[in-house]
């Protein structure tokens, strides 16, 4: 009886000592070198898998930073320059520091400020909507408000704000990956340079369309008046298919331009509060012709002094 | 039994309301709005400037390259701006805005309504007299008909196919067509045969048009090489490809056109445009268009010019009903809801659709319960379910292996869906990016 143990004993440790010397082989053989580095560098990255730096993943990304030479083209956004510099000590480079961005949305059509002139009824995806028709308000630059951004957005940065029919960036959480960049049909959101607390001024509309055109269907819309590029002491804005751009590259946040804005459509965000009052004031001065803007004006203002 | 194709298809509710209407003339509008980009390909270039007077039928924008049409005014008067108007894309897009004065057509367009049958032209002289009229295919593509009529090399045309299946629920501009241009019809298969050097012509039509089918046939037999077709009713048999699987029995390859098959196809409209440009001189500035809907007071067939603003088309047939839901440029299945009614006609305009609002509404999405259905239905042979699956999560490569870019957008899945999934709409986005991205690097 116990020699039917031995023998099972025996042949199955040879077999399996032959496999091994098999396996070991083959291992040998067909052995795929890989640099350990690229696994210390992927540690380093935040493994959000965003796609922000324009890879799949971060391994992917990680391998890219193994192979380049001097980093040209890469950066991780969501990490940042703390990250980039971790990753080139690994791989004895130098980073080249980039200035940290936030997303904006260049849209500020509200449903009180842009009135529906027809009702959808269809797929509520953006994408869907877009391929369509310009949206259910007579801009046709303007946000569709079905949300695909907040979807994409992998950081709790977007949300809707059901109120106003239009996605809110949060700053903290916005790492500037870019994924509601690439997403939104219209191209609404910008990434652009984040200031000292998280102050910025812009533009908040994409209407090419002439003045009249653009301002029947949305009273807070650029309308191309030029007020605020003739104000601008820096060249930072620039006049382009009646449209205005702040280049933030140039903007040093003087504010000279927002009161000049006959429509309120460039936003400015984070600044304190004290300084409310000087704004109203110029607000009130700007739009006392017109004669009906005052109160929207001040409303607006404090809006956005609150977020 | 008659014939059909023999994959998928659906049996939609006909509703054909204005098939006994005849064609009326539309009464001409206070101003057209002319779009520039009314065809598959790149937009024309104006060759007029505001201000300047225009005879009907004078050329005012001109093809840019090769797959593109030349517009011509519809109307005369005093040409007003040029600039950006909504049109049925739901976009402002370029187009010339013609104030009418009065009538004037140009002097070398014969008007009279006598067919004239002779003809000595050549094949070169009937496609140039063609490009001249700036004609499209009429059925809704709106492909420029020169590019068909002009035979690649290497290839060799067998059968001239001539299109009267009209297998959009509610529209019957092409029935109405047959009926009362059934002569001009002929000769227009004729010009078309001796442009593209066939022996053999074949019409189809569905047989939910006896009167049209007996009418044609009739006209038929004094002509050679033209045989009539009835076939059986089953949407989307007006598809090309379909059409041609129908008749003859022959399957467009995947990602071809129906000349790698020997057969070329022009819609009914496109070949009575075909016969009003090279034996009248006319260029393409009037289609038939159907105007109808279950609460429209009168539902017609109106020969409307081109820019012509959606709304006259509606007070002409009685106004606007109190429980209007949706209005549809084109027809139910393929057609797209308008959001201005000051859109003009354009040269693909089948037809306007005023559907009530209980019937125009989408229904609650539910999960797909995988009955297969939009399978059995496609008549193209792709699985819509996971095409709709793929685009949703921007699967580019798969949905170019599972050939979206086979997909006719003829609506079928998404009709006959009990989940009331938005087949289509995802199929439609996911080809706009295949094409977009896939196609450019092959």
């Amino acid at each position: 009886m116990s020699s039917i143990f031995l023998y099972t004993v025996i042949s199955l440790t040879g077999l399996g000592v032959a496999s091994a010397f098999v396996l070991f082989l083959v291992a040998q053989r067909f052995k795929v070198y890989e640099d350990p580095r690229i696994s210390e560098v992927e540690e380093e990255l935040p493994a959000a898998n965003c796609g922000g730096c324009g890879f799949p993943g971060c391994r992917n990304f990680a391998e890219a930073l193994v192979k380049s030479e001097d980093f040209e083209g890469l950066y991780c956004p969501v990490g940042g320059n703390e990250t980039m510099n971790r990753v080139a000590e690994i791989l004895g480079k130098v980073a080249v520091a980039q200035e940290p961005k936030v997303a904006v949305l260049r849209c500020n059509g509200a449903c009180e400020y842009r009135p529906r002139t027809n009702r959808y009824n269809g797929s509520e995806t953006c994408a869907i909507v877009a391929a369509l028709y310009g949206g259910d308000t007579g801009c046709e630059y303007g946000c569709l408000g079905y949300g695909d951004c907040v979807e994409v957005c992998k950081f709790d940065a977007l949300r809707m704000d059901y109120k106003t029919g239009l996605p809110v960036v949060t700053d903290e959480n916005c790492t500037a990956c870019g994924a509601c960049v690439k997403e939104c049909p219209k191209n609404l959101f910008e990434l652009r340079k984040r200031n000292k607390k998280d102050r910025k001024i812009y533009v908040a509309c994409m209407n090419e369309d002439k003045g009249g055109v653009a301002r029947k269907s949305c009273s807070v819309a650029c309308i191309g008046c030029v007020k605020c590029f003739n104000v601008c002491p820096w060249e930072a804005i620039t006049m382009k298919n009646n449209l205005a751009f702040i280049d933030a590259e140039k903007c040093r946040l003087c504010r000279l331009c927002a009161p000049e804005c006959p429509t309120n459509c460039i936003i400015e965000t984070g600044f304190p509060i004290k300084k409310e009052k000087t704004e109203k004031t110029k607000a009130e001065q700007v739009t006392a012709p017109t004669n009906d803007k005052p109160g929207e004006a001040n409303n607006e203002s404090k809006n956005i002094s609150e977020k | 039994m008659l014939k059909t194709f023999a994959k998928g298809g659906i049996y939609p509710p006909e509703n054909k309301l204005s098939a006994k209407s005849g064609i009326r003339d539309l009464p001409l509008p206070k101003a057209v709005t002319i779009p520039l980009s009314q065809h598959l390909g790149s937009p024309s270039k104006p060759v007029v400037e505001a201000g300047e007077h225009v005879k009907t039928g004078q050329l005012i924008a001109k093809s840019e390259g090769y797959v593109s049409s030349n517009i011509h005014s519809s109307v005369s008067g005093k040409i007003t701006k040029i600039d950006a108007f909504i049109d049925s894309s739901g976009y402002k897009r370029k187009a010339i805005l013609v104030n009418v004065e009065d009538d004037q057509w140009l002097e070398d367009i014969i008007r009279s309504k006598e067919v004239v049958r002779e003809f000595s032209l050549s094949s070169e002289e009937i496609i140039n007299k063609i490009i001249e009229a700036g004609i499209v295919g009429l059925g809704g593509a709106t492909f420029p008909t020169h590019v068909k009529l002009n035979i690649p090399r290497g290839k060799k045309t067998e059968y001239l196919i001539v299109n009267g299946i009209e297998c959009e629920p509610y529209l019957t501009a092409d029935h109405a067509l047959m009926l009362e241009h059934g002569e001009e019809l002929m000769v227009g298969v004729q010009l078309l045969k001796k442009a593209l050097k066939v022996e053999k012509a074949l019409i189809g039509i569905e047989n939910n048009k006896a009167d049209a089918i007996s009418h044609i046939a009739a006209l038929a037999k004094k002509y050679e090489g033209i045989d009539v077709y009835a076939l059986k009713v089953k949407y989307p048999q007006g598809g090309e490809k379909q059409l041609i699987k129908a008749l003859l029995d022959r399957e467009v390859p995947s990602g071809g056109l129906p000349i790698d098959i020997g057969v070329v196809a022009f819609n009914v409209g496109t070949t009575l445009a075909v016969y009003e440009a090279v034996q009248k001189n006319k260029p393409l500035f009037e289609r038939i268009v159907t105007l109808t809907g279950k609460s429209v007071k009168n539902p017609s067939n109106f020969r409307v010019r081109i820019g012509t603003p959606v709304s006259l088309l509606i007070e002409e047939a009685g106004g606007l009903p109190c429980d209007t839901g949706k209005i549809v440029y084109g027809g139910p299945m393929m057609g797209k809801a308008l959001n201005d009614l000051s859109v003009p006609v354009t040269k693909g305009c089948a037809g306007i659709l005023i559907l009530p609002e209980t019937e125009s509404l989408r229904k609650k999405i539910e999960p797909c319960i995988r009955c297969s259905r939009c399978v059995s239905v496609c008549p193209m042979g792709l699985e819509p379910y996971l095409l709709m699956g793929l685009s949703q999560k921007n699967l580019y490569e798969r949905l170019e292996s599972d050939k979206v870019l086979d997909c006719i957008e003829c609506g079928s899945c998404s009709y006959i869906c009990p989940s009331n999934r938005p087949l289509l709409d995802y199929i439609r986005l996911g080809k706009a990016a295949v094409s977009k991205i896939i196609r450019p690097t092959k």
